[in-house]
């Protein structure tokens, strides 16, 4: 390269340095576009006008301020769920035991919040509360990876199956040891102390819940990108092996990495608790867990991605009510909608450098 | 009339009752996945096709049923709830092959997609009644009223009992068993005998929806013989568990699900007789054993036996 | 096993038929134009039929509203009270998980489509989300189904209304207690709350008015619609020689179909079943929530509202108001039992019943009612129950 080549000023090369990064964000986009395309398919063959529907979506998720409130409530749980299955990706593993997390979480903020009560200040009891539900999902799904990595079994398999237990433990309590015979409507714990529940943002119904997703994901992210552990964790990911070999303690960060993203879901569930039902009860599997999978797997377990898939996601739920409301559709197509969402961008993904026009044209 | 209480030999009287009635769905659907993990993908969405099956069974059962009659009506159901799994499979199987996709993702994304189709389609089903299949009266020597009904077994039941050693037979003796193994175990190795990995894949895991769909039209065909949204409750995920409990062998997927099943009318057989304390956890027995199980006979040092090489690994 | 089957409309025609009643309803009203009390400012926006002069409800529902049981009551009520009341249009959506999602949904309803009344019908809505709204929008009125209105406590725009459908299980406990041969009653229900510790108890108790010795087995099966459990539990009660069952879950379609295969008899509960078993259905208790819900409407119509203190805030009935009613008897009830059970229904019509009597005693032993005058059914002790009666088998520990 001894000769220097006087830079090319024209568009076309401007456009050509242009294209890859582009096309992380063109992909996503046409499959959102064909996904809204099948779904209004969908909705004129059930008799309802597909633009109308459209605009309903639109207005209902992020039309103005209160439909983005709505899509961000629905959102913070999903960012802190997904971490569960994104954390534990970067080393190789497929965590599904988010629901379970959640559930054991908010079980353990509960039973820290109950048994401090208002002995502490609320600060110091919520900073607690935090920690037993880091702990309680962590734990939870640390014995997931302590299984795989000391026995050998299957850590999918064993955090689903972790879910269906916590569930059934969480049922247990709260009708028998846990209930408070006070609370008619459904079988629940007794009710958090006021002092440590969590509020609002100011000036809006957004709970601090989002904040702590938000933050979340941002130390994930400069955790696995920017740290040593993280790039162990990369490194033990894409080659078990190679890592034991390079002499990387793999069964530690097995556990680290299921330890931190259990406790991230942990955390979901005592936020869902000390924020929206202030009480333990069957209404907290609401399917932040398996909806968080999925928002993992869509943005490809970047931590920056979780918020943006996230975010979508809650509008989709926030849109589910005016697709009944206003076009007479059932409940259901709003499952049809997420799911032809999901199998589009799953889809587009396969398309990374495949399509020749966003590759970089090879200098002549 | 029942009039005579069985008393605590209704306990395990209920459980081998429950175990004939509960285990075909499991049954099929396990061999299904058995089938797709064979080929080395897994097929988390058989929840969504199971629930597809249920549907489209019950309803062609119930919109058919005046025109061919109440004999075969539900034969045609359980036919196009096979069908409807196979389409939700081909999706399944088609893009979870595609480059940097997992499978696991598409099966969860696959769930949402089959539950949803099934409970829009399935809205006018909820109420009507559709014919059900018939069943085999074997506890007709007895005077018991509980035996009898025991003893009412469904073909579909017997079907499925009868895939299973097929199944086994078609993974160790046929040349088309021996691709399924071929691509599950080491995809490079097919590769270089000349098979299509992506075909093989893509039939295993339509056949194994088709399958799945027909567990589908158990739950809604035979029993508990009705279409409702909740009708499933987990048993399309839980199959994925019961595949490796069963170690990938058809043969022990058979034993498996007699257990899976047997262990749903624990709860409700202890409840009927006074036990009646932590029904939630005797519901959870299921889970809580399979991990004990998957605890006691992994090991690190070595895959699973029968495990497919290729299973969980990205391509 | 072959039923007869008659033609009948789908839930869909009827659905339509109604709503293109209420179309014309509006558009009589339209033209004969006499509404006094227009409410400004009600549902801007997306309104297609008739503009903003009709009075928009909410209904929101936890499950499907096409579930044959608790949603679908509702709904179907919700409907009569579209198709009845001239003037009032609904906007519902079902599906709605006891979350944030419920709160959500409740805005948006008030928000978007202007709805002035909310009927959120699940228990679990009540504390916190009912609770929340309605302290934020003090001129929308919220009537929650079964929730515990307290004076004072909670906002002056929330209403409770919930029938004594234990009136109705009452007599049909009557019923089975009548025709039961074994004395055995079996009851599959979901969780142990309140409202379905009544209805065993009441059942039960109605049982040992013709019967003392019966007893009632109860099955938790810890969820509200758990179909393969449900099936499970009738049929272990089948084999425990019971030979009468009902049940409270949400959808009691599979308890009545396992029922009459198993060739024992059912009775049923949200809506009538009796379709679903045509040997061994005796009876059932049913909502009656379209008369409740149009008089409600008109009662909205006429100007009336929670905070005026014109309706009232705790609304509750049993057969007497209409809010429950009984299935007709099957082929397999006798004379003397519907004899024993209308005598029951008249009495309790008549309010000369006490259906919770003092010194009733707990299966454990204990004395839940004091001695003397027992609990009238508005009593709110009875909403708080938390214990199952002597001849009741089962225990409400998880």
């Amino acid at each position: 390269m001894a000769i220097a080549q006087a830079p090319n000023p024209s568009p076309v090369s401007w456009l050509q340095r242009w294209r890859q990064p582009l096309e992380a964000v063109a992909l996503p986009v046409a499959a959102l576009l064909s996904a809204l395309i099948l779904f209004g398919i969908f909705c004129a063959f059930s008799g309802a006008n597909p633009f109308a529907v459209y605009g309903s979506i639109y207005k209902a998720a992020f039309g103005n301020w209160s439909a983005w409130q709505n899509t961000l409530i629905r959102a913070s749980p999903l960012m802190l769920t997904a971490l569960c299955t994104a954390l534990p990706a970067r080393l190789g593993l497929v965590i599904i035991g988010n629901e379970g997390a959640l559930v054991m979480g908010g079980l353990a903020a509960v039973v820290a919040g109950l048994q401090l009560g208002t002995g502490l200040p609320a600060p110091l009891t919520q900073i607690l509360m935090a920690i037993a539900a880091l702990c309680g999902g962590g734990l939870w799904i640390m014995l997931a990876g302590a299984l795989r990595h000391y026995r050998g079994v299957n850590e999918t398999i064993s955090s689903l199956l972790l879910n269906y237990i916590a569930i059934a433990l969480m049922n247990h309590l709260v009708e028998g040891p846990m209930r408070d015979a006070e609370f008619v409507t459904k079988p629940s714990s007794a009710e958090l102390d006021p002092g440590l529940w969590i509020g609002n943002l100011p000036g809006s119904r957004i709970h601090f819940g989002l904040i702590y997703g938000l933050i979340a994901c941002l130390i994930a992210y400069v955790l696995i990108q920017r740290t040593t552990f993280g790039f162990a964790a990369r490194t033990a990911g894409g080659n078990i092996r190679a890592a034991r070999i390079a002499g990387l303690p793999v069964g530690k960060l097995t556990l680290a990495v299921c330890f931190l993203g259990g406790s991230c879901a942990g955390l979901a569930g005592m936020v869902e608790i000390a924020a929206v039902q202030k009480r333990l009860n069957a209404s907290l599997v609401s399917n932040y867990g398996y909806a968080g999978i999925l928002v993992a797997f869509v943005s490809r377990h970047n931590p920056l991605a979780t918020v943006l898939v996230a975010i979508l996601l809650g509008g989709i739920l926030a849109s589910g009510g005016i697709l009944q409301r206003s076009h007479n559709l059932p409940d259901a197509t709003v499952l049809v909608f997420q799911g032809i969402v999901f199998l589009c961008v799953l889809f587009s993904d396969s398309l990374y450098g495949r399509l020749p026009w966003f590759q970089e044209k090879a200098v002549s | 009339m029942a009039t005579e209480a069985l008393g605590w030999w209704g306990v395990p009287l209920g459980i081998i009752a429950g175990t004939l009635r509960g285990s075909a769905p499991f049954l099929f659907v396990s061999l299904g996945e058995c089938l797709t993990e064979k080929s080395g993908k897994i097929n988390l969405g058989l929840e969504g096709t199971l629930l597809m099956g249920a549907m489209s069974a019950y309803g062609v059962s119930f919109l058919t049923q005046d025109m061919v009659g109440s004999f075969w009506a539900p034969w045609l159901g359980v036919l196009v709830a096979g069908l409807s799994g196979m389409g939700l499979g081909a999706i399944h199987g088609w893009l979870s092959q595609q480059r940097r996709v997992n499978d696991v993702a598409v099966g969860i994304a696959m769930i949402i997609f089959g539950s949803g189709l099934a409970f829009f389609l399935g809205k006018p089903f909820i109420q009507p009644q559709a014919s059900q299949l018939f069943t085999f009266n074997w506890g007709a020597w007895s005077s018991i009223p509980a035996v009898q009904s025991a003893l009412k077994v469904s073909p579909l039941f017997l079907i499925g009992v009868a895939i299973a050693p097929l199944m086994q037979w078609f993974f160790r003796s046929t040349r088309w068993g021996l691709y399924v193994r071929a691509v599950g175990d080491s995809p490079d190795a097919a590769l270089a005998m000349g098979i299509s990995i992506f075909k093989v894949r893509f039939l295993s895991i339509m056949a194994g929806s088709f399958l799945a769909g027909i567990g589908g039209a158990c739950l809604s065909l035979y029993f508990p013989g009705v279409w409702t949204e909740r009708i499933s409750s987990g048993q399309g995920l839980m199959a994925v568990a019961l595949v490796i409990f069963a170690r990938w062998n058809p043969i022990q997927c058979l034993w498996a699900s007699l257990l899976f099943g047997g262990a749903q009318s624990i709860g409700p057989a202890f409840q009927s007789v006074g036990i009646d304390s932590y029904y939630y956890l005797f519901n959870a027995a299921p889970y809580i054993l399979t991990l004990v199980i998957m605890v006691i006979t992994c090991s690190p040092k070595r895959t699973l036996i029968g495990a497919p090489g290729a299973l969980g690994k990205s391509d | 096993m072959a039923y007869p089957r008659q033609p009948r409309f789908s839930r869909r025609q009827v659905v339509r038929g109604l709503m293109a009643t209420t179309a014309f309803g509006v558009v009589t009203k339209f033209g004969t134009a006499c509404s006094p009390g227009t409410d400004a400012g009600s549902a801007p926006g997306d309104s297609s039929a008739g503009g903003g002069e009709d009075l928009m409800v909410g209904f929101i529902y936890v499950g499907p509203k096409d579930d044959f049981g608790y949603n679908q009551a509702h709904a179907e009520g919700a409907a009569a009270m579209a198709a009845n009341v001239a003037g009032i249009k609904i906007v519902e959506e079902a599906s709605v998980p006891e979350t944030t999602a419920v709160a959500e949904t409740m805005r948006s309803m008030i928000e978007i489509d202007g709805a002035k009344v909310l009927f959120p019908t699940s228990f679990g809505y009540f504390d916190p989300y009912i609770l929340e709204l309605a302290t934020e929008f003090p001129d929308v009125q919220f009537f929650h189904a079964g929730g515990l209105y307290q004076e004072g406590v909670h906002p002056d725009n929330v209403g409770s209304y919930f029938g004594y459908i234990d009136e109705a299980q009452y007599v049909a406990g009557v019923v089975a207690g009548a025709t039961s041969k074994s004395g055995k009653l079996g009851f599959v229900a979901a969780k142990p709350i309140p409202q379905v510790l009544r209805n065993i108890n009441a059942f039960t108790l109605g049982a040992k008015s013709v019967n003392p010795d019966i007893t009632t087995q109860v099955i938790f099966t810890g969820e509200w619609a758990e179909p393969v459990k449900e099936a499970e539990a009738t049929n272990s009660m089948a084999d425990q020689g019971i030979d009468v069952v009902t049940c409270h879950v949400d959808s009691p379609k599979v308890v009545m179909e396992t029922a009459e295969k198993r060739g024992i008899f059912s009775s049923g509960y949200h809506a009538n079943q009796a379709p679903l078993a045509p040997e061994g259905y005796l009876t059932g208790a049913e909502w009656d929530w379209s008369s409740i819900y149009t008089r409600l409407g008109e009662e909205f119509l006429a100007g009336k509202t929670l905070m005026a203190g014109d309706i009232p805030h705790i609304l509750r009935g049993g057969l007497a108001d209409n809010f429950c009613k009984l299935s007709d008897y099957g082929p397999a009830v006798s004379e003397e039992a519907k004899a024993a059970a209308d005598a029951a229904k008249d009495q309790l019509i008549k309010g000369e019943l006490i259906i919770y009597p003092g010194g009733l005693k707990d299966n454990n032993g204990n004395v839940v009612v004091p001695e003397g005058e027992g609990y009238k059914q508005d009593n709110i002790e009875l909403e708080k129950m938390d214990y199952l009666i002597e001849g009741v088998q089962g225990s409400i520990e998880g």
